[in-house]
């Protein structure tokens, strides 16, 4: 019997159905709880003496929405035709909505008013299930968002949510909610019509139950009920739909690049069902739902972004038995861009930070960047001035080693040269305390060779943050051959603490993640070199769904640190390195003096403020080997992908990286590889191992061994099986 | 086999849109007064016309409900004689000769009115809807932009400037305006007259002469805000070409065809219709093309359009005395002359919609008329006339002076 749903009825006969998985620190609807909460919705609009319903949480989110193994198990169980289980489990979902819309189980019956009345995160199901009811209480609080942001792990609102939304405020109006994914805090939610009333959290349940006692017969009708309703801004063929229509399905294909099949699904949904009556267009919203729910690349997305990356977030990889941490204070050493970042980073989360450099001049211009960080989410109301000088006292500066004996954690991050960072490794270690942790945030450097200096490397380790550390989430770390249980656990709590999401690799060159992007950068300076036409390189990455094309990454990352990078591989493999083909483009452009973006001058052309313009004129003139202009856009797009997808994949067969799951997670967060279908694993699962032995054999013979396909991926081809199973 | 002949061809001066003078006129009454002019100049007995097919784009409103017939009514042609609306957008006047000609050619009856209307300037244009704009799965699926892209599209493709497509326009406009003086039009305009036997309009009055590169050069590229801002046409463009860096928007009002308002239509017939009513025919239609291409870049069909006409008719590219490319934009002429190293000294001798206005259900049977005219005023022997269509389809006609 499932507890997820309880029903009190009160002195006044309003029956009061509350949420509450108690196995769960957040409510998510499954099968069973989808039925215990129909029954007792049937029971109280039967009961004669209900006057009407409140429905609410017993915890204070109202829900994340969905259990998505729910989904993943409805698919998995059931059996040769899951297309049709899965059509009518939503259909009965929409059958229940549509009976608290309606406020009544048939048409004999008169309707009773039911109420929403919610806190806290309330996402997907949780607010499709409001958006039935006929009035929506909503908590005050700031930490109480609603939205529906499905549309961001690779699925749609498919519980009448893509149905109801534009019929409340039109195409334009939903488009924020439906294709952006955005939560809303109440008196936003409330201005654009999500919710109808903004409520302090105790008098959420009392005021739902006076509306419910005073609720007139025409509050219980919903507009597209009532007989002349007109789809609001223009139904797809009135004149002033027409453009929005339109325009929306331009707008989300060169957004999305055709990618998202979600995306494509949902405006199908929308506009098939604008065109015929409501219980219809429920019905069509629920066949497109079903296919989106039947095609891997959204599921596969879904896996990576919700399930795998919050088992991530919760400590997946944190070694059994270690103690648990309670860090308040992280010292960090170099306050750069990445220091004052990381710096930032940890003050949010309520850290103390001990900001240190050479001398306090630096330190001081190190916290200045922190402000301003600050400053900018003040100016976009994120924080209150008061929260900004409150956390930035957090930060302390210093120009010695001496007190970060009072941090658990030392966060070393400064310039990218093993004799320096081995220097300043001996004079930290006699200062950091009984138990402390020492990381490095390099980006390049092996760690265990890092370590050498170390008295105990058993309590060093990578901590490596990408760029810039505010906005992007992934934090690799990396053990080294002697990283103990006890330094990993701290750094897995310590980026929990902070809200980013880890994954943890093993030691080798270029970790997991640049190992994977400079492939990548290298195959877009390949095809220039080939005579490839520079547009179609670029265009084709996005294509696949990158976010940046490979020579707009270099330009960001600019053209000296690419040479200097080769300059050190080549040092450290010494005759074991292959020249990669790219050298001869990187010296032109530097000997052209074409650096990058910071020199306002690269691959691309670019304003005074550093605005891009566009590609550089003189790319088509460079001296480059040989001209295959002819090449296919196909073949252009594969390379793009494989050579990132096989060197993942080359990374997992080297216990570099532990998981597939870390593989896809890292490389959505880390580099933006392959997000549409779930992360570099994911794809090679999509096209399947035979397809990818196939055609990476065809492209190893033509363009290199970088393309032979690893043991792993034969392995698979040839047992027929996926890295997912 | 039968061959098929045009016997004449009627057509209404073109109205400047809103503020023009046909504005006042309902597409079934224009639709009608060409009918009528061409009953009277031909002593027609409409009994003897099996059917008129009737070219219109936006059939909603006036212009919907098979508005080919209700003109046959209201021209008061014979009650036997029926009437079919189609619409294979801009060229719907010239698919409406088309398949007049392959019906008389394979002997389902002896003569045919073929035409068309378009009121532009009172039934606007796309308020009959699109699926394939409109409808996401389609739209998505097929790259769908609207032709003023595609038409910037066909220009970054032929690396055509704004210069380019600025000075054919001018060239246009002063084609239109010779012609005009000259009155190499008069011979097939219907002055429309309105019940008082008063004129309404008696030539084309979309004209501008004044046109010069200066004046053109201030105008804003039409299609640059919806391309690169909202909602961003051209990022589908380049889903569909990657290999383009970006669209260069080179077209606008000046250099792109009028929203113009007129009718036209073609008397075509075999052999034995002609001797039966004493008509001398003018023209024999040699082959007749449609076809289907690229719905993005959509405005190329011309070219496959014209390869295909030229091969069923046993001819090349060299054998044409005249072409007749339609002025949708400039960019559709100029990658036809360059696709087939046509001189422009060949082509839209006498300007075309850039200059004269193209209302969309009509230009095709208009274009025929004026082709032919232009080959009895000049003594030369052959033309082509071609068209590019809406959702990529082209289409074209082959005609030879008798």
């Amino acid at each position: 019997m499932c507890t997820d749903f309880t029903k009190e009825v009160d002195k006044d006969n309003i029956a009061v159905i509350t949420w509450n998985c108690l196995d769960k620190s957040m409510n998510t609807m499954t099968e069973d709880g989808l039925r215990s909460f129909q029954k007792l919705v049937t029971e109280a609009l039967s009961e004669e003496k209900i006057k009407g319903i409140i429905i609410t949480s017993g915890k204070v989110d109202f829900s994340g929405g969905m259990d998505l193994s729910t989904l993943e198990a409805l698919k998995r169980n059931s059996g040769s035709d899951p297309a049709s289980k899965i059509f009518q489990y939503i259909m009965e979902a929409h059958g229940l909505l549509r009976k608290i819309e309606l406020g009544k189980i048939d048409d004999n019956s008169k309707s009773k008013p039911v109420a929403f009345a919610a806190s806290g995160i309330c996402a997907g199901i949780g607010t499709e299930i409001g958006l039935a009811c006929h009035r929506r209480f909503f908590s005050s609080s700031k930490n109480s968002k609603i939205g529906l942001p499905e549309i961001l792990v690779g699925l749609f609102p498919g519980l009448g949510g893509t149905t109801r939304i534009p019929r409340m405020m039109g195409l334009m109006g939903a488009s924020s909610i439906l294709l952006e994914g955005k939560l809303f805090a109440g008196n936003k939610a409330k201005s654009i019509g999500l919710v109808d009333e903004i409520v302090s959290e105790d008098e959420l349940i009392q005021k739902a139950k006076n509306w419910v006692l005073s609720a007139s017969p025409q509050d219980l009708v919903k507009p597209w009920d009532q007989k002349g309703f007109k789809f609001p801004g223009g139904a797809p063929y009135h004149p002033s739909g027409f453009m929005s229509f339109v325009g929306a399905s331009a707008l989300v294909n060169g957004k999305t690049k055709g990618l998202y099949f979600s995306a494509k699904a949902l405006l199908s949904s929308v506009y098939e069902g604008a065109l015929v009556d409501f219980d219809t267009a429920l019905r069509i919203e629920a066949r497109w739902f079903t296919r989106v729910l039947m095609t891997d690349t959204c599921t596969n997305m879904a896996r990576t972004l919700f399930l795998n990356k919050s088992a991530l977030e919760k400590g997946y990889q944190r070694p059994v038995g270690a103690e648990k941490t309670n860090l308040k204070q992280v010292s960090v050493i170099g306050s750069g861009m990445m220091g004052s970042g990381i710096a930032y980073a940890s003050i949010l989360q309520g850290l103390e930070v001990l900001l240190i450099d050479q001398n306090i001049k630096a330190a001081e211009a190190g916290k200045a960047k922190i402000e301003m960080l600050l400053s900018e989410s003040v100016k976009r109301k994120k924080l209150s001035e008061e929260e900004k000088i409150r956390l930035l006292k957090k930060v302390k500066t210093d120009a010695s080693l001496e007190n970060i004996s009072s941090s658990d954690l030392v966060i070393e991050a400064v310039f990218e040269d093993l004799n320096l960072k081995h220097n300043l490794y001996k004079k930290i270690e006699p200062h950091l305390k009984e138990g402390a942790i020492l990381a490095s945030n390099t980006s390049t450097l092996p760690i265990t060779k890092l370590s050498e200096v170390l008295a105990d490397s058993t309590r060093f380790l990578g901590i490596h943050f990408f760029s810039p550390v505010d906005k992007m989430n992934l934090v690799e770390l990396i053990k080294s051959e002697r990283t103990n249980d006890n330094a990993l656990a701290v750094a897995l709590d310590y980026t929990s603490l902070i809200k980013k999401t880890p994954i943890v690799v093993n030691d080798s060159r270029g970790f997991y993640a640049n190992r994977c992007i400079i492939p990548y950068i290298n195959e877009g300076l390949r095809m220039l070199n080939e005579g490839i036409e520079p547009a179609l390189i670029e265009n084709s990455a996005k294509q696949i769904g990158m976010p940046v094309g490979p020579l707009q990454l270099l330009d960001e990352l600019s053209v000296s640190l690419a040479l200097n990078v080769a300059k050190e591989t080549k040092e450290a493999l010494g005759t074991k390195y292959e020249e990669t083909g790219t050298e001869s483009i990187l010296l032109e452009m530097s000997q052209k003096n074409r650096l990058g973006r910071k020199e306002l001058a690269g691959f691309y052309e670019y304003d005074e403020k550093g605005r891009r313009l566009k590609l550089w004129e003189g790319l088509r003139n460079l001296n480059i080997e040989k001209n295959s202009a002819n090449i296919s856009t196909v073949t252009v797009k594969n390379r793009l992908a494989y050579v990132q997808a096989l060197e993942a994949a080359r990374a997992l067969e080297e216990n570099i990286l532990l998981s597939v799951e870390e593989g896809d997670v890292g490389g959505i967060l880390g580099w933006g590889c392959l997000i549409w279908a779930g992360g570099p694993f994911s794809w090679l699962d999509y096209i399947g191992h035979e397809n990818v032995v196939v055609e990476c054999q065809d492209l190893s013979d033509q363009y290199g061994s970088r393309f032979t396909p690893p043991k792993i991926i034969k392995e698979l081809a040839n047992s027929g099986s996926k890295f997912y199973n | 086999m039968v061959e098929a002949y045009i016997y004449d061809t009627v057509r209404s001066p073109r109205g400047k849109g809103k503020k023009g003078s046909l504005n006042e006129l309902s597409a079934v009454t224009l639709s009608a007064k060409i009918l009528k002019e061409l009953r009277e100049r031909n002593g027609l007995n409409t009994e003897e016309i099996e059917d008129v097919i009737w070219g219109n784009v936006t059939q909603v409103g006036e212009q919907g409900g098979c508005l080919a017939r209700s003109a046959v009514i209201a021209a008061n042609y014979s009650e036997s004689t029926p009437g079919l609306s189609i619409n294979r957008f801009c060229a719907s006047g010239l698919e409406a000769v088309n398949l007049a000609t392959n019906q008389v050619k394979g002997s389902a009856g002896n003569a045919y009115v073929a035409g068309g209307v378009e009121m532009m300037s009172r039934v606007p244009m796309g308020s009959d809807g699109a699926a394939i704009a409109v409808d996401p799965t389609l739209a998505m699926n097929s790259y769908f932009v609207p032709q003023g892209i595609s038409a910037d599209i066909l220009a970054t493709k032929y690396g055509f400037s704004r210069d380019d497509v600025d000075a054919f326009a001018v060239e246009s406009q002063k084609r239109a305006t010779a012609a005009r003086k000259s009155g190499y039009f008069r011979k097939s305009i219907a002055p429309i007259k309105d019940q008082n036997n008063l004129t309404i309009l008696d030539e084309d009055e979309y004209i501008r002469p004044e046109t010069t590169m200066q004046s053109l050069g201030g105008l804003e590229p039409s299609f640059k805000n919806m391309g690169e801002v909202m909602p961003g046409f051209d990022a589908v463009a380049l889903l569909k070409y990657p290999e383009f860096e970006k669209i260069n928007h080179v077209h606008h009002a000046g250099n792109s065809s009028g929203i113009v308002d007129g009718a036209a239509a073609v008397l075509i017939g075999n052999k034995e219709f002609g001797l039966k009513n004493e008509l001398e025919p003018r023209a024999r239609i040699v082959a007749t093309s449609k076809i289907g291409t690229d719905p993005t870049i959509m405005l190329t069909g011309p070219l496959p359009a014209t390869e295909k006409v030229l091969k069923l008719s046993g001819m090349s590219i060299k054998d044409i005395d005249l072409f007749e490319v339609n002025e949708a934009f400039a960019s559709v002429p100029l990658s036809f002359m360059e696709h087939f190293g046509v001189e422009h000294e060949r082509l839209n001798v006498n300007g075309g919609a850039i200059a004269m206005g193209h209302p969309l259900g009509a230009t095709g049977a208009m274009l025929v008329g004026t082709a032919l005219d232009e080959l009895e005023r000049t003594g030369k022997s052959t033309a082509l006339t071609t068209l590019c269509v809406a959702s990529g389809m082209g289409a074209s006609t082959i005609i030879e002076k008798v």
